[in-house]
């Protein structure tokens, strides 16, 4: 009789890079699904878009540096990239904001860098920073929700708004910014800034018809439509728990440290956990295998430490969000947490590396 | 004869190819990557550096035999720094605005560590004609550089190129712009900072992609030779 013998983990779910993309991608369906509901067709145009360029742009870097084409097309890695990008942008951006974006996520970012599994930053969010700093209008163009919107977009609207900068009936983008009262909206960070910065207390800024108590309409359902894709996530073992729970415990801890000494100056911690976007960077984008930390307590750290940022650049930083930024710079930090949290090997000291 | 044309011919290829300060040596990145937003910037710090490199290799060629070598760092730097006060001057006087968009650089050419680096390296080893030559080509391989990085970020950037050559070449210069598209939204990444590293990234991987093609080029595949151990017939 033969016995055979297998080295652990004996219990596992088999699953390559493209299955664990694939399944992040389905596990923003339902957030992207209410960023459709609440702020209209564009971000479809803005996925689609997205999606085409990044596959393109992969493959042509694929082909300049003779590396088999199907292998690292069918990981998947490129379209979740894509869709990152997609749903951080404005959606009724310029084409060429997002085509721009996705070849420099694909080509700079991942690729110059010797590719999936190399690449030392987020090619999402270094490529939302590189679009913000190069295009500050046309990033910052964000919708009001629909339901207090003036005039609302059908997604062949979105289209022409995307492509020529008009609706078919001749709306420009920033006829399309205008609520029912006729008031520009911007985003609910943005709005409290503003409002903070112009001498209001917190408890006025949230008087703008945006709001609905601290949570900005439509985004408060965004944000629990990302959370439970993300839920989902952990529920599947595709991500651990560790970056996402430090994460937001991290931002609701810095925020909750500044509301209590001054809340008249400082949003609350649930208006910075259901607001932009906290929720869809700690699922979705600081959990990017390749470039977050690798061990566990790493992954806590480097959770805890992108929260905290997150306040920091929200409050004091001259952008109204900041997961970008704060993802981008744990990035670096990334190497150095890996080697001062390296698990004990069982049987050796704690001393010895 | 032969010895000073050899002489002249390697200097001119290491200067604006091989061992090019900027590209190669990598030295003097701050003034490269501030100053060469547009084309003309670029020009005129590269005019500037080299004229000062020339001055200088020329100085610290003729002092190379009375200097004593323990204080002769301090020395090269207070020759520099005197060409360089005379370009600044220079600079005031005939072209200000220009002097005014390169700024802080025009000063900050002292520390410029490419040319103390010819001082010391080539300047105070060899006769006065090879130092200044050596002056002019790795003054002119930087100017290179930087003109080259001018033109993609200014097209990138603003879509023109050579946009305010007259505050360099005078009045009849602003005939050379050239606008290559308008936009309302220029495209700041190329502008600023970081445009600067990623295109020069960019150019040392072409100048390095390119070498390595020559390289494969000119290697020339070697004839098959059939080896026999013992030739029993001829």
């Amino acid at each position: 009789m033969k016995l055979s013998l297998r080295s652990s983990p004996h219990q596992h779910v088999r699953r390559d890079t493209g299955a664990v993309m694939r399944l992040v991608c389905y596990a923003a369906l339902p957030g992207i699904a209410a960023q459709v509901v609440f702020f209209g067709w564009g971000v479809i145009v803005q996925l689609i878009l997205a999606i085409t360029t990044a596959i393109l742009a992969e493959a042509a870097v694929l082909l300049l540096r003779k590396k088999s084409l199907e292998r690292t097309l069918s990981d998947y890695s490129a379209l979740l990239t894509a869709l990152l990008l997609a749903i951080s942008i404005p959606p009724l951006a310029p084409w060429w904001v997002i085509v721009i974006g996705s070849v420099f996520a694909i080509v700079v970012v991942k690729q110059l860098y010797g590719g999936l599994g190399y690449n030392m930053f987020n090619p999402a969010m270094a490529a939302y920073i590189m679009l913000l700093i190069s295009f500050p209008v046309q990033m910052t163009q964000w919708l009001p929700p629909q339901s207090i919107a003036e005039n609302s977009a059908s997604i062949i609207d979105a289209a022409s708004v995307v492509f020529t900068g008009f609706t078919l009936e001749g709306y420009s983008i920033a006829q399309l910014q205008v609520n029912a009262d006729g008031v520009t909206m911007a985003t609910p960070l943005d709005s409290v800034k503003t409002a903070l910065l112009s001498g209001q207390t917190y408890s006025e800024s949230l008087n703008s018809p945006m709001f609905n108590g601290a949570a900005g309409k439509g985004w408060l359902w965004v944000s629990i439509a990302y959370l439970v894709g993300g839920l989902a996530l952990i529920k599947l073992r595709v991500i651990s728990w560790h970056i996402p729970g430090s994460l937001l415990l991290a931002v609701a801890a810095t925020s909750l440290m500044f509301y209590a000494v001054s809340p008249d100056n400082f949003a609350s911690p649930y208006f910075h956990l259901v607001n932009g976007s906290a929720i869809i960077g700690a699922f979705f984008i600081a959990t990017d295998p390749v470039s977050a930390s690798t061990t566990p307590r790493g992954r806590m750290v480097f959770g805890a430490l992108i929260g905290f940022w997150i306040v920091i650049i929200r409050l004091f930083g001259n952008y109204p969000d900041a997961v970008a930024f704060a993802v981008v710079i744990m990035n670096m930090a990334v190497p150095l947490i890996d080697y001062y949290t390296q698990p004990r090997t069982y049987g050796h000291s704690r001393r010895s590396r | 004869m032969s010895d000073i044309k050899q002489e002249i011919n390697t200097l001119t290829w290491q200067g604006l190819w091989r061992n090019n300060p900027a590209l190669v040596q990598l030295l003097g990145l701050c003034p490269l990557l501030a100053v060469t937003a547009t084309v003309t910037n670029g020009l005129g710090l590269g005019i500037a550096t080299t004229l000062v490199l020339i001055g200088s290799n020329i100085t610290v060629s003729l002092v190379r035999n009375i200097v004593p070598n323990e204080i002769r760092i301090p020395i090269f730097v207070m020759v520099i720094a005197a060409f360089v006060t005379i370009v600044e001057l220079v600079m005031n006087a005939y072209t200000y605005e220009l002097f005014l968009a390169l700024g802080i650089f025009i000063p900050l050419i002292v520390t410029n560590c490419a040319i103390i680096g010819r001082a010391e390296a080539y300047a105070s080893k060899n006769p006065v004609g090879f130092a200044a030559y050596d002056g002019l080509s790795m003054g002119l391989g930087f100017t290179v550089v930087l003109i080259a990085l001018g033109v993609v970020r200014e097209i990138l950037g603003y879509g023109t190129l050579f946009s305010g050559a007259e505050l360099l070449l005078g009045d009849w210069a602003s005939v050379l712009k050239i606008t290559l598209f308008t936009t309302e939204s220029p495209f700041l990444l190329a502008i600023l900072p970081p445009g600067a590293f990623l295109a020069m990234g960019l150019l040392i991987a072409a100048k390095n992609a390119l070498d390595l093609r020559i390289a494969s080029i000119a290697k020339v595949p070697s004839e098959k030779q059939v080896q026999r151990a013992r030739v029993t017939a001829e």
